[in-house]
């Protein structure tokens, strides 16, 4: 356990060390003159405006939402699923109620997809009739 | 890896007068070492291949110049960009800016702690495998979101949560298709789901004989994989034609170099993953043996499936065209998902019954 602990933080440091370290060596050789074009940020050669740092679009947000749920739910499963074969080897009924519970949890989660996908939360494209429409956002205030 | 330090510490007379943790800690340096030195070489090999592959594809030569048919080009490109002025934009957040590369870089390459080249060379057999190796490509989303909003450009903005969307959306059907094959074998560890499968391809995962629901999950895996490497059709994060270079758009020299190494890196990940869980491994089409020539053709095996896997990522870059983002959205959550989750149900059953 201590030693596939030791490899991750190995690597952790090996990458960090390359990385940086890589960055400090070229420090030496690569050339270092600003000028003020050059740290402009790249906007197809126009003169940027404003910051980029603005309030996103709200369907990523919806997204990952989606993730959550389901990202949960590999989760849970994974402990389940891995002693299924053990389960097996102890008796036939044991694996019988697992995998029982496995369909039931997945069964559940599926209504909550379908639910979703009804809801249209997978849909990057809305239909006009939707709750959150095109007219709502167009509100004159 | 860890058997072979525990025979030098019994064997060998001077280790026996040196603290053992010191020789651990040597040994996993050099393990380690040798992992990254590997792929930072394949790295080089495999974008010269790539070019020439994707160049006789469209029938021209590739790079043809630099040594004779060019293979010396990615050494000459490596040195530019080595040598390339390093931009920091003033008007960029530089903790997140700075950080983004490390992290991206390590999400890449943290997995190959628990990845086997054959039955017994590898770093580490954590008995989290495959749960451990999706759980750490994760930092490459956090590493992609920092760069895009540390850039403080639109179109890294852009890309770079274009980039998460597409990684999570895609996190989900690859996951469940593990979960797949964990079923039949009742192991985390890459190991213990390889050796589950035999020495004939008709014993492997991906054979509809062996389970028809484990070589839904292959497919599935592979194109989430594709997904999560933002290779074509799926190359939305950086289509150069619609955002300039999506979430690097600022990175310049070094910096954007492990950027790009991540992603070849995670590419030959995927493969490297995709040959150990679904097409034997190590238990391939070359014969069995014992010892160090076991582990040659092991390691043969191994190689030529993940090789192969990686050139059919070429082959498809050269023949499909990019997804819209609601394709892209849509083929995961409303086709992978439900699909996988179809095949992990009738998996359970099916190892229930028989």
């Amino acid at each position: 356990m201590l030693y596939d602990f030791a490899n991750i933080v190995v690597f952790l440091v090996l990458t960090g060390v390359l990385v940086f370290g890589t960055l400090l060596v070229g420090r030496l050789v690569r050339t270092q003159k600003p000028t003020p074009e050059k740290n402009t940020i790249y906007e197809c050669g126009e003169p940027p405006f404003g910051s980029s740092w603005v309030r996103y679009n709200i369907r990523f947000y919806n997204i990952a939402l989606v993730f959550l749920i389901f990202d949960v739910e590999v989760v849970c499963l994974f402990p389940v699923i891995l002693v299924l074969q053990h389960f097996k080897l102890i008796s036939r009924t044991l694996m019988l109620v697992a995998v029982g519970e496995v369909a039931f949890f997945v069964v559940v989660l599926v209504i909550a997809l379908i639910y979703a996908w009804h809801k249209g939360a997978l849909d990057w494209l809305r239909a006009p009739e939707s709750p959150y429409s095109v007219e709502e956002s167009h509100n004159p205030e | 890896m860890r058997e072979l330090i525990e025979y030098l510490l019994t064997h060998v007379p001077l280790l026996t007068k040196v603290p053992s943790i010191f020789v651990y800690a040597v040994f996993i340096l050099i393990g380690a070492g040798v992992v990254l030195g590997y792929i930072s070489v394949m790295v080089i090999i495999w974008v010269y291949l790539e070019r020439k592959v994707a160049g006789h594809i469209q029938a021209r030569y590739g790079p043809m110049r630099v040594g004779p048919h060019g293979i010396l080009q990615t050494i000459a490109d490596a040195i530019k960009l080595f040598m390339k002025e390093d931009i920091i934009i003033p008007t960029s957040h530089k903790v997140l800016f700075i950080i983004a590369p490390f992290l991206v870089f390590f999400g890449a390459f943290a997995p190959f702690v628990v990845l086997p080249y054959s039955e017994s060379l590898y770093l580490s057999k954590m008995n989290v495998g495959v749960f451990y190796l999706l759980a750490l490509t994760a930092f490459e989303v956090i590493g992609i979101i920092m760069a895009g909003w540390g850039s403080n450009n639109k179109w890294a903005l852009y890309g770079g949560m274009r980039h998460a969307a597409q990684m999570i959306c895609y996190e989900l059907p690859m996951g469940i298709s593990v979960l797949t094959v964990v079923v039949f074998t009742g192991s985390l560890t890459l190991h213990g789901i390889t050796n589950a499968q035999g020495w004939l391809p008709w014993q492997w995962f991906i054979s509809p004989l062996k389970s028809p629901f484990t070589f839904i999950a292959g497919f599935v895996f592979y194109i989430a994989g594709l997904a999560a490497t933002k290779r074509v059709p799926f190359d939305l994060p950086e289509a150069e034609s619609e955002l300039v270079a999506g979430y690097h758009a600022e990175y310049s020299g070094m910096r954007f170099a492990f950027f790009f190494l991540a992603e070849y890196t995670a590419m030959y990940l995927v493969c490297a993953v995709t040959s150990l869980l679904f097409l034997g491994g190590w238990n391939g089409p070359l014969p069995r043996a014992q010892g160090w020539l076991g582990n040659l053709l092991g390691l043969i095996n191994v190689l030529s499936k993940t090789y192969f896997l990686l050139f059919v990522m070429l082959w498809l870059r050269w023949t499909l065209p990019r997804l819209r983002i609601d394709q892209l959205l849509s083929t995961s959550l409303k086709y992978l998902l439900p699909i996988s989750l179809g095949a992990l149900l009738g998996a359970a059953i099916q190892s229930a019954i028989f």
